[in-house]
């Protein structure tokens, strides 16, 4: 009985994503994330979800992206946690990824980077 | 619902316009800078998330289990530049020290690159950074910040001092000074781009 107690974060962290401890999905810290803009039709609403799903779904938009990392720090959760939490809404499909329009190289993405820092610094 | 939030802030969301992300690290150990760097640049107030780890011990028998190894809490603060319309810029600044390699493997994996922030005051100190992105393959620059009252060196000394390839883009910032952290910045993209560009 004399045994230290775990984390209770890590405990909390398993507890709180139904006993997983990895996501269905490979999501990075920047992977932007957005309500859908069809919601399913079922009977899972927000009201209806588990508390994390519920505050993610509170605060994504379907106006404008967070990234998982954004999400974290927002609602105070690990970034692992949020992973987890967003491939679940991910898969019933409540919310998404912004589809870019077309595909882009590193190279043409570098660039991109270069002209918007170099736009900052005159 | 109530309110969902634990920081207090109003949320800044990406402009609905941006479709993608990529990211670059801002290395370094306690106390070189980071998060003030971050947070020259950033359009956001800098946001904090914290990842708890099992700690990669040295010399210790991971088999022993879970009471023999060690649970830590890391931070990382964090920024963005919406740098065009499209693409969003997220710069982590990231612990430098090996024993939060499990939080290195989620930070390096896609990300452009890094900036290593040293302290002249502290040199030795910036050994262990370069040595992981180096391991992890993560291409790097470095930069000087210059602490008021820290001796000032010649950057082609402080080159030799840290070892750094001929190639490694040196500049100096002071992290509190936004041109100057965009500057770097810019060094830094550049050696990224005419890296990829040069590549067979």
């Amino acid at each position: 009985m004399s045994r230290p107690r775990r984390d209770p974060d890590l405990v909390r962290a398993y507890v709180r994503t139904g006993g997983r401890s990895r996501a269905t999905r490979d999501l990075d810290l920047v992977t932007l994330v957005v309500t859908a803009k069809n919601p399913p039709k079922s009977n899972v609403t927000p009201q209806t979800m588990p508390p994390d799903s519920r505050r993610v779904m509170g605060l994504c938009s379907r106006h404008g992206a967070l990234s998982i990392a954004e999400i974290a720090a927002y609602l105070d959760l690990p970034p692992s946690v949020v992973r987890i939490v967003v491939s679940d809404l991910m898969d019933a499909g409540h919310v998404d990824s912004p589809v870019p329009a077309e595909t882009m190289p590193e190279l043409s993405m570098l660039e991109e980077v270069l002209h918007g820092l170099r736009a900052l610094a005159v | 619902m109530g309110s969902a939030l634990s920081q207090s802030e109003a949320v800044d969301y990406v402009a609905e316009t941006v479709t993608r992300s990529v990211k670059l690290l801002v290395a370094g150990n306690f106390g070189v800078g980071k998060t003030t760097f971050v947070g020259s640049v950033s359009e956001i107030k800098p946001l904090r998330t914290e990842e708890t780890i099992t700690e990669a011990s040295v010399g210790v028998d991971d088999l022993a289990g879970l009471d023999g190894k060690t649970q830590t809490t890391v931070a990382m603060d964090f920024g963005r530049i919406t740098v065009s319309a499209q693409l969003a810029l997220y710069l982590f600044g990231t612990p430098g020290q090996r024993r939060f390699l499990p939080m290195w493997d989620d930070l390096s994996k896609g990300a452009l690159g890094a900036l290593v922030l040293v302290d002249t005051r502290r040199l030795d100190h910036a050994d262990e950074v370069l040595a992981v992105l180096e391991e992890r393959g993560v291409p790097f620059a470095v930069a000087v910040n210059e602490f008021d009252g820290a001796t000032r060196y010649a950057l082609e000394e402080i080159r030799e001092a840290l070892d750094l390839d001929p190639a490694t883009p040196l500049t100096s910032v002071d992290a509190r000074d936004r041109a100057t952290c965009v500057r770097a910045l810019i060094t830094l993209v550049e050696f990224l781009f005419h890296r990829l560009e040069s590549r067979p």
